[in-house]
């Protein structure tokens, strides 16, 4: 670099742009905290939601899915598993993920396989409503379509 | 060595390529489990290889990253380490935690361990990356406060350099930003949006301020220019990855419920991550090639020379061409993020701690020029094979992400393939990056073997008389 751009000028540079570019991070941040009720339907986290969420978690299906696009790329997509399965209906969709958890592992040869998590029917029925609530975040239209 | 206590760096470097050997086989394990999918089932179940392939990256980068600061702390400083003896004993300390945690994941179901280990009062577990027990977590924040302790302390009381300063920096940053880690409400968008805190705030932050100090740190060494010109460097660098990367933190925020500004914020700011990247390529090239003096550790160059090529082809032109919103949109979630999270932490971080390592080790063990010529030339073809089947690995998961996202994001709902259907016409491609890590093992185990090769070393005296060009003038540790 050429001598007249020296030292000094560089460490302003890094320190000067770090501080701003954090500050106006943590700036966005707020303003994004009071956005996010308007898109996150928050009110709709009922005790079954937060639940579910718990059973997700201590399951570690993240090891496998992927939940809006985020985690492992092993198996389907679940933010939109709703709009996949459940045809419309939380009724519908909570008996699918019903039967479907109790059908685990499918034994299919050669198949990936998830493995029975021996979840009780509330359960289930908790993370189904975890996973209904996740469908309905504005997360900007993802994914593309159905199959997520 | 100038000083007794930079010893203490090589316990932590032995442990860390023997879980980086860990993390591999595991890795190894999860390709053939994309193509058979039943292999292994149901006694190591994907999402506890895949625990266990990550966990050890993560670990065996920070035991990394503790042994360079160990190293070149006090050398930097021009004074002692503050307590060696605080340094061995959070060695054995995280080596236990660590341990026992990847113990947990493979001995007890996920379920149970969260159980165990008491989640349920302070719930930390279950997000990717950050399955770690609550307890294991807590045990990561003492152990890099009494790391960071340790080394704030000896730059305290010794040469404050812009190497130290950057590194320090760069220490604190990670461990502020991992306490975001215990922060877990019910809310999942809240959740994920402080969990990028750690992640991004580490990967595409403070990570690469650690990185900069590393390879500023080697290259002096190596190259013996003017320190004022390498710390002017550095100081450039990482003010670009800040600038273009706190922002940037944006392209994670596109589809998991923050608004539609983070759409253009993290499209722009990301498609300038790429730039401290490409300086770096630019930076280590320019200094080998101002070079004062012709190091004997020639292995150690090529080291930072390729690490600051790949991180720029894996962090830079990998991030890039699927960071922009409208290309993300179809991409998110895809093997293309695989691809490029592959390329980008084994360029960025595998590859400065090797780098570090390849430079330190030798000279720990009483080699002040290097390893033997007949070691290094076994480590270069450790490097070749690991980097170029690193790099085939990134291409056969980026020309799956490709036809992933044609197959099943491209179509509309009735034309779409599913992911399963989708998967299994990917597994030709699953083959080749199957064949690639196995290359990868390959040059694993050369480079560990060129641990082991013996020969004639040079010695300091020897290499000045040697000295083909240049002789060693000015090593740039006195201004």
């Amino acid at each position: 670099m050429a001598d007249s751009f020296n030292k000094g000028m560089a460490r302003n540079i890094y320190y000067g742009g770090g501080v701003f570019f954090f500050l106006l991070l943590v700036g966005l941040t707020f303003d994004t905290m009071l956005e996010l009720p308007k898109r996150d339907h928050r009110e709709n986290i009922t005790p079954a939601v937060a639940n579910g969420k718990a059973i997700w978690e201590d399951n570690n299906c993240i090891g496998c899915h992927s939940l809006m696009g985020e985690g492992a790329y092993f198996a389907p997509e679940l933010a939109n598993v709703y709009d996949r399965y459940g045809q419309g209906s939380e009724e519908t969709f909570t008996q699918f993920l019903q039967a479907w958890m109790a059908m685990q592992p499918l034994k299919t040869e050669g198949r990936r396989q998830m493995p029975q998590f021996h979840l009780t029917e509330s359960e289930v029925n908790d993370l189904a409503a975890f996973l209904i609530w996740t469908s309905r975040i504005n997360d900007n239209d993802w994914p593309p379509n159905k199959q997520g | 060595m100038k000083f007794q206590s930079q010893a203490v760096a090589k316990p932590y470097f032995i442990f860390a390529l023997a879980l980086f050997a860990g993390q591999i086989l595991f890795g190894l394990i999860m390709g053939l489990q994309y193509i058979i999918g039943d292999f292994m089932f149901p006694y190591l179940p994907f999402n506890v290889a895949r625990m266990v392939h990550t966990n050890l990256l993560i670990v065996w980068l920070l035991f990394g990253f503790m042994g360079a600061s160990y190293y070149l702390v006090p050398e930097e400083c021009d004074t002692e380490l503050h307590s060696p003896w605080l340094a061995r004993v959070l060695f054995w300390v995280f080596a236990a935690a660590g341990v026992a945690t990847i113990l947990g994941y493979l001995l007890v179901p996920y379920a149970e361990l969260a159980e165990i280990t008491y989640n349920h009062l302070l719930p930390t577990m279950g997000r990717e990356f950050l399955e770690q027990p609550t307890i294991t977590k807590m045990g990561i924040v003492v152990v890099c406060l009494g790391f960071i302790f340790n080394i704030g302390m000896t730059i305290l009381k010794g040469r404050k350099t812009v190497i130290n300063m950057v590194l320090i920096t760069g220490l604190i940053g990670l461990a502020v930003f991992f306490l975001f880690s215990f922060y877990n409400p019910d809310n999942l968008v809240l959740d994920k949006f402080f969990w990028w805190w750690v992640v991004h705030l580490w990967v595409e932050g403070v990570w690469e301020l650690i990185l900069g100090a590393i390879l500023a740190f080697t290259l002096i060494k190596v190259t013996g220019v003017d320190r004022e010109v390498i710390e002017k460097w550095l100081y450039v660098i990482i003010a670009m990855a800040l600038i273009s990367g706190l922002i940037g933190m944006g392209h994670h925020y596109f589809w998991i419920g923050p608004g539609e500004y983070w759409l253009w914020l993290g499209s722009i700011f990301s498609a300038l991550e790429p730039i401290p990247f490409f300086m770096m390529v630019l930076f280590a090239f320019r200094m080998v090639s101002q070079r004062r003096y012709e190091h004997n550790n020639r292995i150690a160059t090529t080291w930072a020379l390729g690490c600051a090529t790949m991180a720029f082809l894996g962090a830079g032109v990998w991030g890039f061409i699927h960071t922009l919103a409208p290309v993300n949109y179809f991409t998110h979630g895809s093997q293309i993020t695989a691809a490029h999270g592959h390329l980008a932490f084994f360029g960025a971080y595998a590859m400065i701690v090797l780098t570090i390592i390849s430079y330190a080790m030798p000279i720990m063990r009483g080699r002040p020029q290097g390893n033997p010529a007949s070691a290094q030339t076994v480590e270069r073809f450790g490097f070749w094979a690991m980097c170029l089947s690193m790099l085939g690995i990134t291409l056969a998961l980026t020309v799956a992400g490709a036809y992933q996202v044609a197959l099943q994001r491209l179509p509309e709902d009735s034309l779409a393939l599913s992911f399963m259907m989708t998967q299994e016409k990917l597994i030709p491609f699953y083959w080749v990056r199957l064949g690639f890590g196995l290359i990868f093992f390959a040059g694993l185990v050369a480079y560990f073997a060129s641990f082991f090769v013996g020969g004639k070393t040079v010695s300091d005296e020897e290499s000045l008389v040697e000295g083909e060009a240049r002789p060693a003038v000015c090593c740039g540790s006195c201004s």
